[in-house]
């Protein structure tokens, strides 16, 4: 298959799946927990092929095998039990990559579930809470999804900060922070991470057909952007086959993010 | 001649028996975890009691939403509330109308934290340390939040959780001996144990009481039997007591009334509607013949 070939038939829920899944790049056996229906396809893709050694949740309380994103109960092929009780030993041993949602994220990563508007105690807007998001974040690697890119999401200083983002753990010092890294942002627009001096958000990559400033448009914050930004990779033909013939056949990845 | 040696303790209770022993103004922990294995059964019956002002400490769903729009609520300790299944439904909005006029007041936390102050009051120890929550905005939600600092060489500053000590606990469980030990059959005990450890009073309703000695062959593995009598002072026999939340391998979730309940907050007197009909009968068995007799297209 040519490389026309194949990008004629990729979608950008693809190339979010593929960009998921190259952030768990190297991370060998650890918990990869990503959250939600793109993070979920990314992370089996990436322990379909170069991280075999990701240990991964069925949503509930157990760890299994599966290479499909959400096998059926009967289904399920179970590596270990992982009650919630469990879950917390993983998380506070480090030996996890969780990849969250976020209803805010600002400019050094800081990330906000628990509310909008308002004050800390009466916020406009009531979301989920603080779920665990300053324990994952204070503990382990944490990476973040954002299926529709727009300048209320990627905003300057988000309302509260339940997940904490590199000026936080400055300000925390190098023994509290030690374990503290936000590697990456996925975006339906793009790939986003934290790698220059002062650690605020640059662009990675742009996902095929997306341009400096689509992306500056729908971005509350000023990103740092280099000089040539790289496109997003597609799939190679075996993830293709990969994502749609193994771990998503019912295409679910297209609904978050469609075609 | 035999000597008239005690009796065991009877510890079987209605409902209606269990809200008797609670009081307005107790802090009462509920076990489950969202919308999974809550103890609605109790719940409804605090809803048809005068009791008020209570403060609930849980990993919260549909019953933070009930007690709080029914008025019984003054204060709330979470990490979340939320139906907490399924990408369709991840807010309760009953409880964020509750925390958006300010009716509540609430403790925020991570749910690790949460775990942590049942363990350190199951413990009896007055906090436990984590780094869980430094650098967060948490101490805005949770201004009684202090740190500790090791005093070991490392020298380092931790969270110091504070023990969270229940007046009461209720939980529900798959099954249970007539002694109070009980055993869950699901997926997750989820911190069901640490909730009555913490508590004064412990209540555990169950889909089933068997007598004691067949809580093994119930539960299908000694390994299930994670409540200990130890710590339940009451037990309440409630086939499909969590209905409308989940109760595996029992029962799913009833998604047809969860999605009729969330849609109580959306226009005025709904809410007292769905009260009148579904939360107002005298008795745990009106409420479960009302659901038997439903149309069977509404039935899940």
């Amino acid at each position: 298959m040519s490389a026309t070939d194949l990008s004629s038939l990729v979608t950008r829920a693809d190339v979010c799946a593929v960009a998921v899944a190259d952030c768990f790049r190297g991370d060998g056996e650890l918990l990869a927990n990503p959250i939600g229906t793109i993070p979920m396809i990314g992370g089996r893709l990436a322990r379909a092929t170069w991280e075999p050694d990701l240990v991964m949740t069925d949503g509930e309380a157990a760890l299994i095998a599966n290479d499909e994103a959400v096998p059926a109960v009967g289904d399920r092929r179970y590596e270990t039990y992982n009650p919630y009780r469990t879950m917390f030993d993983v998380v506070w041993s480090g030996r996890r990559h969780v990849m969250m949602g976020a209803t805010q994220v600002d400019q050094y990563g800081n990330q906000n579930i628990a509310g909008l508007g308002g004050t800390p105690t009466q916020p406009r807007t009531q979301l989920l809470g603080f779920r665990g998001a300053p324990g994952n974040t204070i503990n382990d690697t944490t990476s973040y999804w954002v299926p529709q890119h727009g300048p209320r999401v990627f905003v300057a200083n988000v309302d509260i900060v339940t997940g904490i983002g590199y000026d936080r753990a400055a300000a925390l010092g190098e023994q509290a922070s030690r374990f503290h890294e936000i590697r990456r942002v996925v975006s339906n627009l793009g790939v986003f991470d934290f790698d220059t001096p002062d650690h605020r958000m640059r662009l990675r990559s742009l996902h095929p057909g997306v341009t400096v400033d689509d992306v500056t448009a729908a971005t509350g914050f000023e990103l740092v952007i280099p000089d040539d930004v790289p496109t997003t990779r597609l799939p190679t033909p075996d993830e293709l086959r990969l994502l749609t013939e193994v771990i998503d056949p019912t295409n679910t990845r297209l609904r978050e993010v469609p075609a | 001649m035999t000597e008239n040696y005690p009796q065991p303790k009877q510890k079987r209770l209605s409902e209606d028996e269990v809200v008797a022993q609670l009081s307005s103004g107790m802090t009462v922990g509920i076990g489950g975890w969202g919308s999974r294995r809550k103890p609605m059964s109790l719940v409804r019956a605090i809803l048809r009691s005068d009791l008020t002002g209570l403060h609930l400490v849980t990993y919260g769903g549909p019953e933070v939403g009930m007690l709080c729009a029914a008025g019984k609520v003054a204060e709330l300790t979470f990490a979340f509330v939320s139906p907490d299944v399924g990408p369709a439904a991840v807010l309760e909005p009953h409880f964020r109308a509750a925390r958006q006029s300010g009716a509540v007041e609430c403790t925020e936390l991570d749910e690790g934290m949460l775990l942590l102050g049942l363990q350190a009051a199951a413990w009896r120890v007055p906090f436990l340390p984590t780094r869980v929550g430094l650098g967060s905005d948490l101490h805005l939600v949770n201004p009684g939040l202090k740190t500790v600092v090791s005093p070991y060489g490392d020298g380092e500053e931790l969270i110091a959780q504070p023990a969270i000590h229940l007046d009461a606990a209720l939980c529900h469980l798959n099954v249970a001996d007539e002694r109070g030990n009980a055993a869950f059959r699901g997926p997750d005990l989820y911190f069901d144990d640490l909730l009555l450890q913490a508590a004064e009073r412990r209540f555990v309703s169950t889909e089933r009481i068997v007598p004691s000695g067949g809580l093994v062959e119930a539960a299908g593995d000694v390994t299930r039997l994670r409540i200990n009598r130890l710590f339940v002072d009451g037990l309440v026999e409630a086939p499909n007591g969590a209905h409308p939340t989940s109760c595996e391998p029992e029962y799913a979730r009833d998604e047809a009334f969860q999605k009729t309940y969330l849609g109580t907050a959306k226009e005025t007197g709904a809410w007292e509607a769905f009260r009148s009909e579904w939360l107002s009968f005298p008795s745990e068995a009106d409420y479960q013949a009302a659901l038997a007799a439903r149309p069977t297209e509404d039935a899940k």
